[in-house]
């Protein structure tokens, strides 16, 4: 057992609430919920730009060209329409992690002869398995991890692509156009004109998009990694005096309600973020909300102090 | 067993009759479209009940929201708030912990710990608050001719609320209700996997998808299938609401009625 952070937990049963509290609050596997909060910050970290990343791609492809492209495009955005995000959460996690076991399969075992898929079992030689059998625990968990960050992405990319797609649309026509007398090519209005001029347009929806990130996180759980929805489970559940130091009767109810006031306060933070964003984005903009500050400072400047 | 055997055996299997065991080898095609599609009639069940409960009580929130009255404005920031500023699936466990210990206190509350009831309740909550901030959004658009025509023609309190201002509102608001309603039957599929127990198996649509998922190890078969059902039901969804859009929008002329087309810019 790990130490104690505190001298005087070393008989819990003893303690008045206050102390029983906090040193029931600083055991190790509190601090593993502790931490946990750090893996669901973490994700959203690496995914929201990944998504955004994705997004960008999405939605040039559903703008290209080349048919075949545009196509591919087109469906990435439409998976977001009528079907279950959780569902292509479950999907993807095992579609993955199977495909990358496959491609490592033809390549290290070319000579492999038996079906891959047996009945129910799917088989790939010893040295394809992902990660090897013989790898570290942390090396499983990173690569669950990864799993879930780039289920994420794609995921949210598609959303992220509509967003973006229609952004892209809601650029004035007109300032293309200009761009192009100017001897632009298609790639250089790309680039320096229409892709500058999008984000206002974009930033309703990408905003939108954040909080329905945050929002989904807790799904990391159904993905196998051991999340904040896991520790609480596993934390809340009732703890007979046998087993542990610090007996409880069932407490989840309690926990969640904390995960609850976590989320909170979390989007509350975010929107408050997001507004000055917004705000910033809009000065000078040729949209309502931009003509709406010139307004204001236009009035308060005008009017005696 | 064929597959009309498997129909008679499975088609309500979510709702507990026919056969008691689930196939447990050799899965075929079949097993797996009537299995998911049997669970469809949960989702279904929770996202018609939520919808149509919901939208009475997102009315009134978004009235609620809008009065100048601060005993009701203030709730109802409150209830709009927590449940639109929550994820759902957190919401769903602690509802259901939370039914578990009112459980314990008196036996009055054990339909609540059973997920066609508690779920149910959760997710009326849920998209009472959604659809309530959409309303109470349309509410504030109203173009504010509308009222002064009300106004001139001498209706006021409820006559003027009924005749112009709900009509007027739900017409601007449906496009962004239609969204959320296609949302809600997607976040049906949460239930089972949030702590609500599948009662002898008896699961929705994705429930049985991870079953077979699991149980073959091949998600591409499963997976595809419950994504089948539920474009399938998304496009029920767009045609009803589309219907019930028209429907409002029957006075305008023809050109300027506003199709609805599913473009979730704003999703939930």
């Amino acid at each position: 057992m790990r130490p104690a952070i505190f001298s005087f937990c070393s008989d819990p049963a003893s303690l008045d609430t206050f102390h029983w509290l906090s040193c029931y609050l600083t055991t190790g596997k509190h601090m593993g919920f502790y931490v946990s909060f750090g893996t669901v910050l973490l994700l959203l970290a690496i995914t929201a730009p990944l998504a955004l990343v994705f997004g960008f791609g999405g939605a040039m492809a559903a703008r290209a060209h080349f048919a075949p492209l545009s196509w591919f495009g087109k469906g990435y955005i439409a998976i977001v329409r009528g079907v279950p995000d959780i569902a292509f959460f479950l999907f993807f996690v095992i579609a993955l992690d199977q495909g990358i076991e496959w491609l490592r399969h033809q390549v290290k075992c070319p000579d492999w002869d038996a079906p891959i898929r047996q009945g129910n079992d799917f088989l790939v030689c010893s040295i394809a398995k992902m990660p090897l059998n013989s790898a570290p625990q942390w090396m499983h968990e990173i690569y669950g991890f990864s799993l879930a960050v780039l289920t994420f992405a794609i995921v949210f990319g598609a959303f992220a692509a509509n967003v973006l797609f229609g952004a892209m649309r809601a650029v004035p026509r007109a300032q293309i156009e200009t761009a192009e007398a100017y001897g632009m090519s298609r790639g250089q209005a790309f680039w320096r004109v229409l892709v500058p001029q999008m984000w206002v347009f974009a930033l309703p929806g990408l905003s939108n998009l954040w909080m329905v990130l945050i929002k989904a996180t807790p799904l990391l759980f159904l993905l196998g990694v051991e999340d904040i929805v896991y520790w609480a489970r596993e934390l809340g559940g009732s703890k007979a005096p046998q087993f542990t130091d610090y007996p409880h009767p069932d407490w989840r109810m309690w926990y969640f309600l904390g995960l609850l006031i976590f989320y909170l306060a979390f989007t509350k933070v975010s929107e408050i973020a997001l507004s000055r964003i917004t705000r910033r984005l809009s000065r000078g903009q040729a949209t309502l909300a931009g003509e709406a500050m010139r307004k204001d400072q236009a009035n308060s400047e005008g009017t005696p102090a | 067993m064929s597959c009309l055997e498997t129909l008679q055996a499975y088609a309500f299997r979510s709702l507990g009759y026919g056969e008691r065991l689930l196939p447990r080898s050799d899965f075929t095609l079949c097993d797996q479209f009537v299995l998911i599609g049997s669970g469809m009639l949960w989702n279904i069940y929770f996202g018609v009940l939520a919808i149509v409960t919901g939208f009475v009580f997102a009315n009134a929130l978004a009235v609620a929201k809008n009065s100048s009255r601060g005993w009701l404005r203030r709730p109802a920031n409150g209830f709009i708030f927590v449940f639109r500023g929550s994820p759902l699936f957190i919401q769903f466990f602690f509802a259901y912990f939370l039914f578990l210990s009112l459980k314990s206190v008196s036996p009055v509350f054990n339909l609540l710990s059973s997920a066609w009831m508690g779920a149910l309740i959760v997710l009326f909550l849920n998209t009472s608050a959604y659809s309530a901030e959409i309303f109470y959004g349309a509410l504030r658009s109203i173009p504010k001719g509308d009222i002064e025509a009300a106004d001139a023609y001498g209706l006021s309190g409820w006559a003027r609320f009924r005749r112009v201002i709900w009509p007027t509102t739900m017409r601007l608001a449906w496009p962004a209700y239609t969204n959320e309603a296609i949302f809600l039957f997607h976040a049906t599929t949460l239930v089972f996997f949030s702590g609500f127990p599948a009662w002898r198996q008896q699961g929705d649509a994705l429930y049985y998808a991870n079953y077979f998922a699991d149980k073959t190890f091949n998600p591409f078969v499963p997976y595809p299938i419950l994504a089948f059902y539920f474009i399938l039901l998304t496009l029920v969804i767009i045609t009803v609401f589309g219907a019930v859009n028209s429907y409002l929008n029957r006075h305008l002329p023809q050109e300027r009625r506003q199709k609805i087309r599913f473009k979730p810019q704003v999703i939930r």
